[in-house]
């Protein structure tokens, strides 16, 4: 009996319940007639049914996380000792088998005898629990129900109860946000500790050099490989520094140009067409990077006699400037709107060019506006993963030479996640306190950004 | 100049003249800045343009694929030696065999057997596998002799389409100059025509690449999305309602709203850390599934969701509110009666942009296993899985110069669901968009 | 209130006719359909306004309006809301090309250049002709920068000293210099609202133009900062030709040397600011001074 089953039963209880409590309401009774109720029958039936629902599916939740561990450790005390005492991560693997043979999925090769009985034991007990479910299910939903039926009495104010329900319903799904941040803030916290205890966080911050590769051939010696991190912020930084040179004063220029030059007509179609860069994909950015950008610099550095790596900081950087551009020129259109028109009829009163009022009045007004702006447009490109993924180097050179090969903290917690991986080698963690990093640096910049943004618009209103 | 009347005043020639010095200079100032407004302007157009034109001239010609024409005689010896015709003879017989043969018949003077194997590279290793369904099919063509277009090798394919330069020396060359002769004698006959590439949007991944698909990251993308928008849209819905209709201004809902935005801003990658930790270690869900990348989507999305959700309530006059309150409806009434249908199409906008933006996502699905070599269509959210964009990684990665037409060809595939969902989502607003 | 509406029907009668017929194509020679009451012209004239229409799209903004504005004087234009006496106002430093369904016809002449010829140039236009706005705006600089911004763009000083001297100057003539002198860098917004207003005014004589238009600039002061402005104005007008759009009827007559009477887009009545305040020949002008409505 698979959870999905035990839920479709407790929905039809509830629809029970919910025609039962609207029932009662609507046909009333000697000493309570229909015109004496507080609320809309609905509101009853709402109120019986939640009343149904609520204290059975908690159950159901709790049965849902208790069960496993009870399964687990009646799997355990059936085995035969050798298998117990085996280490906990091949144990792991042991009871993923099992638990693969009792969903029936494919297992490769004939079944263990021994997983076979586990599983067989596995399915027995699992089927009780089940049933056992189902009963207590079945017993909490209608003892609830009847309950709920009972309490069903003109002075009771079921509508209010019901929307009382309901809101904790919208606040409980606003919380999710937060858990959301929570979530990832400790999960990468916690796997990020794990690693600072095996590499210190200043070697870490501060080490020149990374080669995770080599630290897994050296584990078995003792896990000292070099885990410092600077080649990967250099790296990064080159690439974004590199993106912002292109996306800024492009990005800065066409949202001018948008604004204050053309004329209806064209910002009819010029700018949704320019937003069409936001919308495509990274992926397909990193496509274009890697397979046209990159090669076409390698040929132009051949023919001026330099050295390109074809997978450059620089053509990384140029593709994900572009990506950028809409995103900087977007936002700093609005900024340029907010400014007031009065500024701009001040310096055209006094005999300003076009050009002179933008670049000596409304810039400068506009000026915190960009800044936070220019701030969310680099916690982004130090974000942008897919384009460094397919068009950045994977070796961790020190360098500020554009026309190297870097890499960036996103390139590397790809190349250390991907692919099989043992959770507790310092490679796999290096990647979460990679992470940590990154959360920690984008976070502070977005909050600087918004609450710079937020000041500026609050200037003008 | 001659003036009439009186003498000006204050002796404001200096002004005039002044001025008149310095207006040549900046007008050209003037014209200089606004060309590089629009020259800023046109390098982004034009590098969309760049952007359109390489797609769909390298991409266009995965739709099609070369085929060779044979005559293939369906031998009962080979096919059915017993004579039993039951399923499992029609299945495993040897339908290479066959095409071998057809072959053979062609080129009588190919007797070495390393020319013969090179000879028979031209096909595809799939080729029997089409026999077979027609076999399958009608089990009565047995015996008769079909001229059937069968698919070729990727290599011959790129031939054909031009991308295998026949002026580099052999050795350097995916063909050899052998195999090339053959080909040329094929076409002479008329026997190697390119036709609909059906297995581009009917199968899977595959390491040949005539053979190679989207539909299996397609389906995976869907599975994904569904996941997403069943948890992202009512999650997404109800924190709006809550925090616009009837969250107090204090410091927790402050906080939420923050969070929220802030959490838009997150790199998505992180969100992938998230599902690796949480999802898949924690909770012990499958790597790969689809329904693990749909929760980290979701996470993703709903900021996306909140934040438009947000926008179309705030649209909603509180004329409205006040006239459902002014009759006796309760607040959550108000809300659920008349504010929120209102609302739901500019929310409706908002989720298809956030699905749109959730569909090109790959960087957090590399880091719950999406990125695997799946060949199967999957069935069910918990099957392993691909997405479109990830497919795109994949094959951007592989070596095959066959693989990059197919890349782009998927990139137009991918592209081209964007703007339909975009479309819709600027249709919805055009159709409801209401001036209060 | 009978007569009221006579007389407004009679205002309004003539000009249904041709303004739906010049809607479409506006003849600037259209001969005019009302008489403005007075003598639109000035003794020493600096600006000569003749058959001036303004169309905001198909909106006959301004009609047939004929007016001088002469040295040493300031002129009011009065009129209730949506009259024109802006759009008019406006059209005399060319600041209607921004917005861009304006058309302007007629003639408006600086001396004796036609300012909407293709020979005139607005930047120069506008450095001869400056202009207040209606809320204080100075820019987000410093003091010293705002007043220096229009002698810096036109290139009129030819050093610092010069600069420094034309940005004292100017400071002092707008009465703000002593309250200023100590905190030159600190940001013009940082001043109350009457003194960034006496800052745009300081702004605009920096460039030393011929003619300074006014748009209601005391409509978002105090009384108090009102009448230093006003004091000031009186003051400028030993240099400077002055136009001024106000909605108090007691400002124009405190400031002005003539008025003119604005109504739905024509100029009624023109003439000596006390004979429009004691003896107005006008019907309209009477009912609106007399402020039965406006």
């Amino acid at each position: 009996m698979s959870i999905s089953t035990l839920l479709a039963a407790l929905l039809a209880l509830t629809s029970v319940a919910y025609i039962a409590g609207r029932r009662r309401a609507v046909v009333g009774s000697a000493s309570a007639p229909i015109r004496t109720f507080h609320s809309l029958p609905g509101y009853y039936g709402g109120y019986v049914a939640l009343w149904c629902l609520l204290p059975a599916l908690a159950l159901l939740a709790i049965w849902v996380v208790v069960e496993p561990i009870v399964l687990r450790a009646a799997v355990i005390d059936s085995l035969p000792p050798e298998l117990a005492e085996l280490p906990e991560d091949r144990f792991g693997l042991f009871l993923a088998d099992v638990r693969n043979l009792v969903d029936g999925n494919l297992v490769f090769g004939a079944p263990d005898p021994a997983v076979q009985a586990a599983a067989e034991r596995y399915a027995e007990v699992r089927k009780t629990s089940r049933h056992l479910l189902l009963g207590s299910l079945l017993v909490v939903g209608v003892a609830s129900l009847v309950f709920a039926l009972r309490r069903v009495q003109p002075a009771m104010r079921a509508r209010i109860k019901v929307e009382k329900a309901i809101e904790y319903l919208l606040i409980g799904a606003s919380l999710v946000a937060i858990l959301t941040t929570i979530g990832i803030f400790l999960s990468v916290l916690f796997e990020a500790l794990r690693f600072f205890r095996l590499v210190s966080p200043i070697d870490f911050l501060f080490g020149l050099e990374w080669s995770p590769q080599t630290a897994i051939r050296e584990d078995q010696v003792g896990s000292s490989g070099a885990f410092g991190a600077v080649p990967l912020f250099v790296g990064t930084l080159l690439i974004s520094g590199i993106a912002m040179l292109v996306a800024v004063p492009v990005g800065l220029m066409s949202a001018i140009y948008l604004s204050e030059y053309a004329g209806p007509r064209m910002r009819s179609w010029a700018k949704p067409l320019l937003e069409l860069l936001a919308g495509i994909p990274t992926v397909v950015y990193g496509y274009f990077a890697a397979l046209w950008v990159g090669p076409a610099l390698r040929r132009l550095g051949d023919a001026l006699g330099l050295e390109v790596a074809s997978e450059s900081a620089l053509g990384a950087g140029l593709v994900m400037g572009i990506m950028i551009i809409p995103f900087v020129s977007s936002l700093s259109d609005d900024v340029i709107n907010a400014v007031p028109q009065s500024l701009r009829d001040g310096s055209y009163g006094l005999g300003a060019t076009k050009s002179e009022t933008i670049r000596q009045v409304v810039l400068p007004a506009a000026l915190p506006g960009i800044v936070g702006a220019v701030l969310l447009a680099v916690s982004r490109a130090i974000g942008e993963t897919m384009i460094v993924v397919m068009a950045a180097g994977l070796a961790a050179n020190l360098s500020l030479n554009p026309l190297e090969a870097v890499t960036t903290v996103t390139v590397q917690i790809v190349t250390l996640l991907v692919g099989d991986q043992e959770f507790d080698s310092a490679k796999t963690l290096a990647a979460f306190a990679l992470g940590l990093v990154l959360f920690l640096v984008t976070l502070a910049l977005n909050v600087v950004a918004l609450r710079v943004v937020r000041k500026y618009r609050e200037q003008y209103e | 100049m001659s003036e009439p009347g009186p003498v000006k005043p204050n002796e404001p020639p200096r002004t005039r003249d002044r001025v008149a010095e310095g207006l040549r200079r900046r007008y050209m100032k003037e014209r200089a800045f606004r060309l590089l407004g629009l020259a800023a302007l046109l390098f982004g157009l034009g590098f969309l343009a760049i952007f359109f034109v390489t797609l769909v001239s390298n991409g266009a010609s995965a739709l099609l694929q070369t085929r060779i024409l044979l005559d293939v005689e369906l031998d009962p010896e080979v096919i059915d030696p017993e004579g039993r015709r039951d399923a499992v003879a029609l299945e495993t017989a040897n339908y290479q065999q066959l095409i071998r043969d057809a072959l053979n018949r062609l080129f009588p003077d190919v007797t070495e057997r390393s020319e013969r194997r090179a000879l028979y590279r031209l096909l595809s290793p799939a080729a029997d596998l089409e026999v077979r369904e027609l076999v399958l099919a009608n089990p009565a063509l047995i015996g008769e002799t079909r001229s059937l277009w069968l698919l070729a090798d990727d290599d011959v394919d790129m031939l054909i389409k031009g991308n295998i330069d026949r002026d580099v020396p052999e050795s350097e060359r995916r063909l050899s100059d052998a195999q090339i002769g053959w080909i040329d004698a094929l076409l002479d006959e008329g026997r190697i025509e390119r036709k609909l590439n059906r297995y581009f949007f009917t199968s899977g991944d595959s390491r040949d690449p005539e053979l190679a698909g989207i539909f299996g990251a397609t389906v995976g993308s869907f599975f994904m999305l569904l996941v997403t928008l069943v948890l992202s849209f009512p999650l997404g819905v109800a924190t709006a309602v809550y925090l616009e209709e009837f969250a107090p201004r204090n410091r927790w809902t402050d906080l939420i709203e923050v969070n929220i935005n802030n959490l838009a801003a997150v790199p998505s990658i992180v969100f992938g850390l998230l599902g690796l930790a949480l999802f898949i270690n924690a909770f012990g869900l499958p790597r790969s599934a689809p329904l693990v990348g749909g929760l980290v989507l979701t996470l993703m999305t709903l900021p996306v969701i909140i934040i438009a959700s947000r926008a179309a309530l705030k649209a909603v006059p509180p004329s409205i509110r006040e006239a459902a309150l002014g009759i006796g409806a309760s607040k959550m009434q108000t809300v659920l009666h008349h504010v929120l249908p209102l609302a739901l199409p500019g929310m409706l906008t908002g989720t298809i942009i956030g699905m749109a933006r959730a569909l090109g996502e790959s960087a957090p699905l590399l880091m719950i296993g999406m990125v695997a070599f799946i060949v199967d269509i999957p069935e069910s959210p918990l099957d392993p899985a691909t997405a479109l964009p990830v497919q795109i990684f994949l094959w951007a990665d592989s070596p095959e110069r066959a693989f990059v037409e197919r890349t782009s060809a998927a990139i137009l595939v991918l592209l081209a669901f964007l703007v339909v969902m975009n479309g819709i989502a600027i249709l919805l607003r055009k159709r409801f968009e209401r001036r209060y | 209130m009978r007569m009221f509406r006579q007389a407004t029907a009679e205002a309004m009668q003539p000009a249904t006719t041709p303004r739906q017929t010049t809607a479409r194509e506006p003849a600037p020679s259209a001969a005019p359909t009302y008489r403005t009451v007075g003598d639109h012209r000035a003794a020493n004239p600096i600006i000569t306004a003749r058959d001036v229409n303004v169309y905001y799209g198909d909106k006959h903004a301004i009609q047939h309006v004929n007016l001088d504005i002469g040295l040493n004087e300031v002129i009011a234009l009065i009129g209730p809301s949506g009259c024109g006496k802006s759009t008019f106002l406006r059209c005399l430093n060319r600041m209607n090309d921004t917005i861009e369904s304006a058309r302007v016809t007629g003639e408006i002449k600086l001396y004796d250049e036609d300012i909407y010829s293709k020979q005139m140039d607005v930047v120069m236009l506008r450095a001869r002709v400056g202009m207040v706005f209606q809320k204080p705006n100075p820019f987000p600089k410093s003091i010293y920068d705002n007043v220096a911004y229009g002698p810096r763009i036109h290139g009129l000083a030819r050093d610092r000293t010069e600069l420094d001297e034309i940005v004292q100057k100017s400071l002092e003539r707008a009465g703000l210099w002593n309250e200023v002198k100590d905190r030159l860098e600190e940001p013009g917004t940082g001043l109350s609202g009457g003194q960034q207003q006496r800052l745009c005014i300081a702004r605009t004589i920096a460039v030393s133009p011929e003619v300074i238009l006014m748009d209601e600039p005391c409509s978002a002061l105090d009384p108090i900062a009102t009448a230093r402005i006003e004091d000031l104005i009186d003051e400028l007008r030993q240099n400077y030709a002055i136009v001024i759009v106000t909605h108090s009827m007691q400002q124009a007559a405190r400031v002005s040397q003539r008025t003119a009477y604005f109504h739905l887009g024509r100029l009624i009545e023109v003439g000596k600011t006390e004979e429009i305040f004691t003896n107005p020949r006008h019907k309209l002008t009477e009912d609106y001074i007399t402020g039965r409505f406006g």
